[in-house]
C-alpha cells in the first residue's frame, strides 16, 4: 500500500505540469531538499542550511515560529470573521450576536481570533525579550532588530484596532482611553486624533477606518515587514549561534 | 610546536555533508582557527518540519483555549455611559497605570516615546555592542555616576508618588549594588553571574521588571476611580 501511494506521488511529481509549476523536480538528494527552498519564492526568504545547533529548543523557544504561527492564524480567523461583519454603527454589533447565535462556530471563531491576537502580542514581547538576552540583536543583525521592533508596533497597531470592532462597551471606551493619549501629543495631538478616529470622538467613521487599518492597510504593512524579517536572518547569517564558538560569514 | 614547516594542511573529509576541502593555515599570516565548521542540517525537511510541528501545537493550544473560554462581550458601546473604570487593552494598562500619575504628554506621549527609541537605538549602542561587565572596569567612577542617577530617579518618582514603578527600581538597584561589591576574580555561582552583566542587560531588565509589575497592576489591582482593588475581592 506504502509503495503504491509512493509510486503514485512520484508519478504526479513526475508528471509535465507538475513540473512546469514546481522548478526543483524530485529526489531525496541534498541538492533536490535545497532546489526545493530556492526555487521557491515564499521559501527562498530562508537559507538552505542551518546550523543545527540554532535547532535546540533552548536557542530561540520557537518563540519567532510561534508568532508567525499566531498570524497565520488570524489571518484565516479573520478572512473568515470579514464574512459575517459589517463595519457599520450599530450593525457591528448585531455581527457580534449573530456569531454568538446564529453563524455556525461563530462563538469559536471569533473565540480563537481574540485570543490568538493577545497570544500574538505576548510572543511578540517574549521573542524580543528573548532575542536581548541572548544578545542576537548585535553585528550583522542591529536593522533586523529594528525591522522587528517596527513588528511589534504594527502588532500592537494591529491588535488595538482590532479591539473596537465588536462595538461593544469594552472596546469603545478602551479605545476612548487610548485615542485622548493621542491628543495629547503637543502642538498637533487634537489634528492627530482627528485624522485617528475620522472625526472628534469615536463614532461610526472611526469604526470604519479602525476596520480599514485593522483588515488592509496593517496586514499588508505586517506582510511586508515580515518579510524582510525572515529574508534578514538569511542574509544576516542564519539564526544567533550563541557566543561562541565563532561564528561563520554572512553568506 | 616543533614543526619546521610553515603552514598545516587541515583535511575536511565529512565528503557527506560538504564537499571536501583543504585549509592552508600558515602560522605567520592567518587568523587563529578555533572551530572545525559546524555541524549543518537542510532547511527543508529539518527546519520546516520542526517550525510546523510547533506551530500546530501551539495552535491545538489555542483551539483549546477558544473552546473552554469565551471572548469578552459587553453591552451595545454607549457614549452615554462611562464604565469605571474605563480599561484599555492589556497591553497598554501599564501606560494607563502610568497616566495615573503623570500628565498625559509624560506617559501618553514622552516615555512610550523615549522607549521606542531606546529599542531602536540599542543594536547601535556602544555599551550593549561591548557586552562587557558593568563593574569591571572603571568602577569607582562609575559607581559615583550610578548612585546619583538612583537617588535622582528614585527622589523624582517619590515626588510624584510613584511607588508602584519605585519599588521595581530599587529592586534592581540593589542587584546591581551587589554586583558591584562582587570580587569578579573569586565570585562563584549566581554572584559570579551577576558581576559579568553589561549596563543594557541591567537596563532592559528594569524596563522588563516595570513593564510587569505596571500591566499587572493595571490589569489586576485597579477598580472604580483607579483605586487599589484586590482582583479576588472583585
Amino acid at each position: 500500500m506504502a509503495k503504491t501511494i509512493d509510486h503514485l506521488v512520484g508519478q504526479v511529481r513526475e508528471n509535465r505540469v507538475w513540473r512546469s509549476i514546481f522548478r526543483s523536480g524530485t529526489g531525496g538528494s541534498n541538492l533536490h531538499r535545497a532546489l526545493f527552498v530556492q526555487q521557491n519564492v515564499f521559501l527562498h526568504l530562508f537559507s538552505i542550511k542551518a546550523r543545527k545547533r540554532t535547532l535546540e529548543f533552548s536557542a530561540t523557544w520557537y518563540l519567532g515560529a510561534l508568532t508567525f504561527g499566531t498570524f497565520l492564524i488570524l489571518v484565516i480567523t479573520g478572512i473568515l470573521l470579514m464574512l459575517y461583519y459589517h463595519p457599520s454603527v450599530p450593525q457591528a454589533y448585531a455581527d457580534m450576536k449573530d456569531l454568538q447565535f446564529v453563524v455556525s462556530s461563530g462563538v469559536f471563531l471569533r473565540n480563537l481570533h481574540r485570543w490568538t491576537a493577545h497570544a500574538m502580542v505576548f510572543l511578540v514581547f517574549a521573542h524580543m525579550f528573548k532575542v536581548f538576552y541572548r544578545g542576537a540583536y548585535r553585528t550583522p543583525r542591529e536593522f533586523n532588530w529594528v525591522i522587528g521592533v517596527v513588528l511589534l508596533l504594527v502588532t500592537l497597531l494591529l491588535s488595538y484596532t482590532g479591539y473596537l470592532l465588536p462595538w461593544d462597551q469594552l472596546a469603545f471606551w478602551a479605545v476612548t482611553v487610548g485615542s485622548n493619549i493621542a491628543s495629547a501629543v503637543p502642538l498637533m495631538g487634537s489634528k492627530i486624533r482627528f485624522l485617528l478616529l475620522g472625526g472628534t470622538a469615536v463614532n461610526a467613521n472611526a469604526l470604519l477606518r479602525f476596520y480599514v487599518l485593522h483588515c488592509v492597510i496593517l496586514p499588508l504593512a505586517a506582510i511586508l515587514f515580515i518579510a524582510i524579517h525572515f529574508w534578514r536572518i538569511r542574509k544576516d547569517g542564519g539564526i544567533y549561534p550563541g557566543e561562541s564558538p565563532v561564528e561563520g560569514g554572512a553568506r | 610546536m616543533s614543526d619546521p614547516k610553515d603552514f598545516v594542511a587541515v583535511v575536511d573529509s565529512d565528503a557527506r555533508r560538504t564537499p571536501r576541502r583543504i585549509a592552508f593555515i600558515t602560522k605567520r599570516t592567518s587568523p587563529q582557527v578555533r572551530v572545525k565548521d559546524e555541524e549543518r542540517v537542510m532547511t527543508y525537511p529539518e527546519v520546516f518540519f520542526r517550525a510546523v510541528v510547533a506551530i500546530e501545537v501551539f495552535a491545538i493550544v489555542l483551539v483549546i483555549t477558544s473552546l473552554l473560554w469565551d471572548a469578552p462581550l459587553e453591552g451595545l458601546a454607549d457614549p452615554m455611559h462611562t464604565p469605571n473604570p474605563a480599561k484599555a487593552p492589556w497591553y497598554f494598562l501599564g501606560l494607563q497605570e502610568l497616566l495615573h500619575y503623570f500628565p498625559p504628554v509624560v506617559a501618553g506621549v514622552l516615555i512610550p516615546g523615549l522607549v521606542v527609541m531606546a529599542l531602536i537605538i540599542i543594536p547601535y549602542f556602544n555599551i550593549n555592542v561591548e557586552a562587557e561587565g558593568l563593574w569591571l572596569r572603571d568602577k569607582a567612577r562609575r559607581l559615583r555616576i550610578f548612585g546619583i542617577v538612583v537617588v535622582v530617579f528614585c527622589i523624582f518618582l517619590a515626588a510624584f508618588d510613584v511607588w508602584v514603578a519605585l519599588v521595581p527600581t530599587l529592586i534592581v538597584a540593589a542587584f546591581i549594588f551587589l554586583a558591584a561589591q562582587t570580587d569578579p576574580q573569586t565570585a562563584q555561582g549566581f554572584r559570579g553571574w551577576l558581576v559579568r552583566k553589561p549596563l543594557s542587560f541591567w537596563i532592559m531588565t528594569w524596563f522588563l521588571f516595570e513593564l510587569i509589575v505596571l500591566t499587572a497592576i493595571g490589569t489586576f489591582f485597579r477598580g472604580p476611580g483607579w483605586s487599589w482593588v484586590l482582583p479576588w475581592r472583585a
